[in-house]
This record gives C-alpha cells, sequence and structure tokens, in this order.
C-alpha cells in the first residue's frame, strides 16, 4: 500500500474542480489510457487576465487524482505569467509529498499545465521535441533531461518515476543511463542489458528490429526474411526471395541477422533457418 | 469499521482452529524433533500426524510430502529438482500466466541455458494444450503448470495435460497454491509428479507450504542441510506452523463442499451483480472451469488503484492487476497474456471469497461499487466520449 498523505487523501476522496470548461480559454490533455492514466485541463481567464476558472478530468491511480485536484487549487487568481512557473515539485510540495514511484503524477500535471498556457497564447503545440529515447510511453531525450535536471535524478530508476521513461520493456535503459551520465558529464558506463523484458516484449523487439534494421538490408540484394516463431532464446526464421537461393545465406544469417538481433534484442539469442 | 476482506487469494484468516492447535508447541513443547530425549521427540509423531493431514488432502502417501517455508519454496525446489535430475535436457515448459515464483524462475532459468516455451491462453485465460503439445521434445526436461490461476481463477485441464506427457520421461509439476483447498486435488488423478500448496492460503499461517514428490520421482534438495524431511529438505522443522498446516488441510476437506456450494453462490451474486449493475464492466477469465471463489472483472475508464482505495473507504479489501498498485508501470501479465486491452486491465478487480464471507459482504460490494465507478468515470477525460458513443 501506498504511503499517501492526508492531503494527498482527501484530494483524491474530495477532488476540488473536477469538469470541463465548454468555452475555456486555455485546453491542455496529456497521458493516454495506454499508459495508465491522462489529464485534461481546462482554464478561463477574468478581464484581468488572472485564472478565473479552472477544471480537470483525470484518469488514473489516486495521487494522479490528487495531483490534479492540487493543480487547480494552485492556479486559481494566478496570472499565466506567476502559473507557467509552477513546477511539479511545487504540486508535490502542495500535497504534502508525493511516493517517490508517484512522482510522474505530479509530472502529469505540470505538463498539462504547459500545453494548456500554450493553447491559449496560440503557439502550435511543441511537437514531440527531442528524439524519442521510450517508445513505451512516449517520452524523448529533451524530456528526460529536463527531469534530471528540475529534479536532480540520479538512476534510471529516479527518471522512471518522474517521466515513465523505461518503465516498460526497459530497452531504452542503457539511452536514459547514457542521457544521465551526459548531464552529471560523467564518463559513460555501460548499463547492464535490461533483465525484464517479457516474452511478448521479446518477440515484440525482434519484430521490430527485423523490420527497421534487417529487412531493409536484405531488401537491397532483393531478399526477405520471415519470422517463424520464437521459442526461448531460439528465433526461427525462414529466407525468402534472392537470400533462399543464396549459399552465402548461412553467412547473412549467423553474421548478419543474427549478430544484429543480438546486439539489439539479448545477446543470447540463436536465430535458426526454417526450410 | 468491520473489514469485509475478499482478498483470500492474497492471503486468508489463520482459523481460530488453527491457532489454538499452534499454541502449545509456541509455548510448552519447543523441543527439537530431532532429539533423542523424549520432550523433542514426542514432537517428532505430531509432525508426522500433521503429515498424513495434508497427505488426504491430496490423496497422496505421507511420506510423498515435504513441509517447506512458503509456496515459492516449494515452486523453486520442485523446478530445481525436475531440472538437476534430467542435466542433459535443456527444454522446459510453463504458461504465459504463471505466478511470479514460477514465471521469474523461468526467466531466470532462460538467461542460464535453458530454452523456455511460454505456452499461449486464449482470451478467456484457457491453456493452448494443442501448442503445448506441438512443442514437447524429446529434449523437455520439465513441465510446469499452475492448477489454477490466481488473478481469474480460471482452471488448467491437469489432468489432460499429464496424460500428453505420460511415457515421455518428462516431469510433471503443478503449483496448485491457489486450487488447493477450494476444488477436490487428487495428485493421483491427475498424474502430477510433483505439487506445490501453501499454508496461508488455507487459513494457516504465512511461512508454512508443502511440495507433494510422487513416489519414484527423482528429487534432489533444494535446501541442503541436516537429516529433517528425510534429507530432502534440510532445516529445524517449524513444528507450530507445521501442525497449525495439519489442522488446515483436515478443516480445508470438510470446507470443500461449503466452498463449492455456498461460497461460490456468493461469488456468482457478487459477479452478476456487478456486471448486472455497472456498465462498460466485463469479467476476466472463463466463467468455467474456474475456481469457486474468485471473481476477475474489469472496469473500463477507471484505474484500478482508484477503485481499491474508494472501496478501502468501506472497508472492502480486494485486488487489483492495474500498473499503479503493482508498482511497476505495466498491468497485469495475465490480463495483458489473455488480451485484455489496456482500457480494461488498468480497471481490474479481483474478489477472492472464503468460507469465512457471510452474504452481506457481497451485499455490500454489490452496493456500494456502482457508485464509486460512476463517481471515478465522472473524473475520467474518456469517458464521456466513450458514453456517447455507447448510446
Amino acid at each position: 500500500m501506498w504511503d499517501y498523505t492526508e492531503k494527498v487523501k482527501d484530494h483524491f476522496l474530495n477532488p476540488r474542480n473536477v469538469g470541463d470548461i465548454s468555452d475555456a480559454d486555455g485546453v491542455g490533455e496529456v497521458g493516454s489510457m495506454a499508459c495508465g492514466d491522462a489529464l485534461r485541463l481546462t482554464f478561463k481567464l477574468d478581464k484581468d487576465k488572472r485564472i478565473q476558472d479552472v477544471k480537470f478530468q483525470t484518469f488514473g491511480c489516486a495521487s494522479a487524482i490528487a495531483s490534479s485536484s492540487a493543480l487547480t487549487e494552485m492556479l486559481k487568481g494566478k496570472t499565466l505569467e506567476e502559473a507557467e512557473v509552477i513546477t511539479n515539485d511545487d504540486i508535490a510540495e502542495f500535497l504534502g509529498g508525493l511516493p517517490k514511484e508517484k512522482m510522474h503524477c505530479s509530472v502529469m500535471g505540470r505538463d498539462a499545465l504547459e500545453k494548456a498556457i500554450q493553447h491559449y497564447r496560440g503557439e502550435a503545440e511543441k511537437k514531440l521535441d527531442g528524439n524519442l529515447v521510450c517508445e513505451c510511453f512516449g517520452v524523448t531525450d529533451k524530456e528526460i533531461e529536463r527531469a534530471i535536471r528540475e529534479n536532480d535524478l540520479k538512476s534510471i530508476e529516479d527518471v522512471t518515476n518522474y517521466v515513465k521513461a523505461g518503465g516498460g520493456c526497459g530497452k531504452c535503459h542503457d539511452n536514459i543511463q547514457a542521457i544521465i551520465n551526459e548531464v552529471y558529464n560523467k564518463i559513460p558506463v555501460i548499463a547492464p542489458a535490461s533483465k525484464r523484458m517479457t516474452n511478448i516484449q521479446r518477440i515484440k523487439l525482434i519484430e521490430e528490429t527485423l523490420e527497421r534494421e534487417i529487412r531493409p538490408a536484405l531488401q537491397k540484394d532483393g531478399g526477405n526474411i520471415d519470422l517463424i516463431d520464437v521459442d526461448g532464446d531460439h528465433v526461427y526464421v525462414k529466407l525468402i526471395g534472392t537470400c533462399a537461393s543464396c549459399k552465402a545465406s548461412q553467412i547473412t544469417l549467423k553474421h548478419y541477422v543474427e549478430s544484429r538481433l543480438r546486439e539489439m534484442v539479448t545477446p543470447e539469442l540463436v536465430v535458426e533457418e526454417v526450410k | 469499521m468491520p473489514v469485509i476482506y475478499l482478498d483470500n487469494n492474497a492471503t486468508t484468516r489463520v482459523a481460530p482452529e488453527v491457532v489454538d492447535a499452534m499454541i502449545p508447541f509456541l509455548k510448552d513443547y519447543y523441543g527439537n524433533p530431532s532429539s533423542m530425549h523424549t520432550f523433542g521427540g514426542m514432537v517428532g509423531r505430531h509432525i508426522d500426524a500433521a503429515r498424513e493431514k495434508i497427505a488426504a488432502l491430496i490423496n497422496a502417501s505421507p511420506d510423498e510430502i515435504i513441509f517447506t517455508s512458503c509456496g515459492t519454496e516449494s515452486d523453486s525446489t520442485a523446478v530445481r529438482a525436475a531440472i538437476e535430475s534430467s542435466p542433459q535436457k535443456k527444454h522446459i515448459m510453463t504458461s504465459r500466466v504463471e505466478h511470479p515464483a514460477i514465471k521469474n524462475l523461468f526467466e531466470h532459468l532462460a538467461k542460464t541455458g535453458y530454452r523456455v516455451t511460454w505456452v499461449p491462453v486464449d482470451r478467456e485465460g484457457r491453456l493452448d494444450v494443442e501448442y503445448l503439445k506441438n512443442h514437447l521434445t524429446d529434449d523437455t526436461a520439465l513441465v510446469s503448470l499452475m492448477w489454477a490461476n490466481n488473478e481469474t481463477g480460471v482452471i488448467f485441464p491437469i489432468e489432460a495435460i499429464s496424460s500428453v506427457l505420460k511415457d515421455r520421461g518428462i516431469v510433471f509439476h503443478t503449483d496448485a497454491v491457489q486450487a488447493a483447498g477450494k476444488v477436490p486435488v487428487d495428485v493421483k488423478e491427475a498424474g502430477v509428479d510433483l505439487l506445490s500448496l501453501s499454508g496461508h492460503k488455507i487459513h494457516a499461517p504465512k511461512g508454512i507450504a508443502a511440495l507433494y514428490v510422487r513416489k519414484g520421482t527423482k528429487f534432489s534438495p533444494f535446501m541442503i542441510g541436516g537429516h529433517q524431511e528425510r534429507g530432502r529438505r534440510g532445516g529445524t522443522e517449524n513444528v507450530a506452523s507445521i501442525v497449525g498446516l495439519g489442522v488446515a488441510s483436515e478443516m480445508a476437506m470438510h470446507h470443500l463442499s461449503d466452498i463449492n456450494g455456498r461460497v461460490r453462490a456468493m461469488r456468482d451474486k457478487l459477479e452478476d451483480g456487478i456486471l448486472k449493475n455497472i456498465p462498460n464492466s466485463m469479467r476476466n477469465g472463463c466463467k468455467e472451469p474456474r475456481l469457486p471463489n474468485t471473481s476477475s472483472v474489469s472496469f473500463e475508464f477507471v484505474e484500478g488503484e482508484s477503485i481499491l482505495l474508494m472501496m478501502d473507504e468501506f472497508g472492502i479489501c480486494a485486488s487489483s492487476g492495474s500498473a499503479c498498485t503493482s508498482g511497476s508501470l505495466e498491468p497485469s501479465h495475465v490480463l495483458r497474456a489473455m488480451g485484455v486491452p489496456f482500457t480494461a486491465a488498468h480497471g481490474s478487480i479481483r474478489f477472492s471469497l472464503s468460507a469465512y464471507n457471510i452474504e452481506s459482504d457481497v451485499d455490500m460490494v454489490v452496493e456500494k461499487l456502482p457508485p464509486i465507478i460512476k463517481r471515478l468515470r465522472e473524473l475520467s477525460p474518456f469517458w464521456k466520449n466513450a458514453a456517447c458513443k455507447i448510446q
């Protein structure tokens, strides 16, 4: 059971400002159902350009709902200039703290606020800033870097707690570590490969690697490859097109396909051909 | 506030009769059963009596029962004994929906040179037995399958699988931690070589469990030490808990008809009441064959932890397969293996009953849950859009 403060419980059980302002001046939406939490924030300004009304709708756990509720209370009466300096830490502090595994709930609040302000100012929604690092939760290197700098994060686990990156299949752990190293100007260390990959994730990763890395290369030579089955560390494939009749196909298989898969998925993989 | 305990697949109340039987062995009869004196030796006889009762629960002989410290130790002992007995074989098989005690052990073995086949399940959680058959090889050392699933209660066809494995020199282990005491478990009919069961799921305390090892099954100990358990599990016996497990096993036999009658009827009433009164809710796992005490239900567009905490306000205890409750960011591997979409997996709740539940417990849930779900959906940004589509 999570150790929630009384204030978190209060804002969860009696959330303030629930709803949707139909003629809102600013609207911000973050998260998705697949990710397990999502927030829609709407606000209306008064004639002095202060936030007169603000409402939220949240799908998620108790701390996600409490963070959203807290944020709306903090925003009332503020100018956008005052609002935009609110950080995720401020939200967590308002609630008397959040369990560290739940810090991403406060980050979600800050992100929604940022988007709502951008929407009001008519700024184009910032495109995914930077390069995608965590595909499971759609987190970019810029977002990770920002979270590391703002919250003084030191480990992959910290990053996962704050922005969710690395909390899914785990294949981006090396990249996250690299960003942490860069921020702190450390000599890169090779992080151990993820130990948490499930079979489904492994199969997905094999498929992705085949699609993205291997097929295009084989297709250049008029060949192709089909994934037949994955059984533990054994990957069964079928070579087609020119590859099937190529005398060097075994070399392709072992030296290219297998080594590429080992590099991208896990070093234990054995690729076998199905005729 | 009274506790309405509907989380019996997590752990159960220790039966008062079990506690009473244990107390003398904590207070007065503290002798070591290995000792030569009468004071210690007499304790050994109580261990024998307990062993007989546990054997009776699963139709085994007393000398086929080894006491362990928990279900996980039973599972680890079984799996390691099986692979050590045929070291030349490097293929092992299990399902995609096992308890972490097996799942994580097999993932570990996969890294140490074993080829693991993960047998899939269908949308209703039923095992793909054909897939299992098609992937057996001469290299297969072990098949380990749970008797019943802890999250959905879905029961696997253990007897049918053992007949497939028969005479192939493949060790068959079943994790019956959730099944024992809830459905009849007969090791002879089931045709298994190794079976795990755990005390705290059948009203004995935590910290005591058993492993059935069929006579003639090659065995090597996991805990190496003294001569206890005839050299198959070293370590001074947890006497009081063993006595407790004996009493709990005896009671479980007597309660079997109650569980499959009264408790099953309460479970059905609970499940039907929820599904009828809450739109966009669904049962996870097939209706039958299923444990009579378990119901896993998903509520679309809401998140499990929020549901649990709101039920907690009324003293209702249950579990969730949502990501937020597991401490990870991903929902239950069992529901995902079944193909339950994220929208529903995040909002899954498991209710699991025991003989101690009464009718008013389920009535309370059927009364309190619909407004909780309604309230959380009103908070959810997805609900309005979904509701429009449904009408």
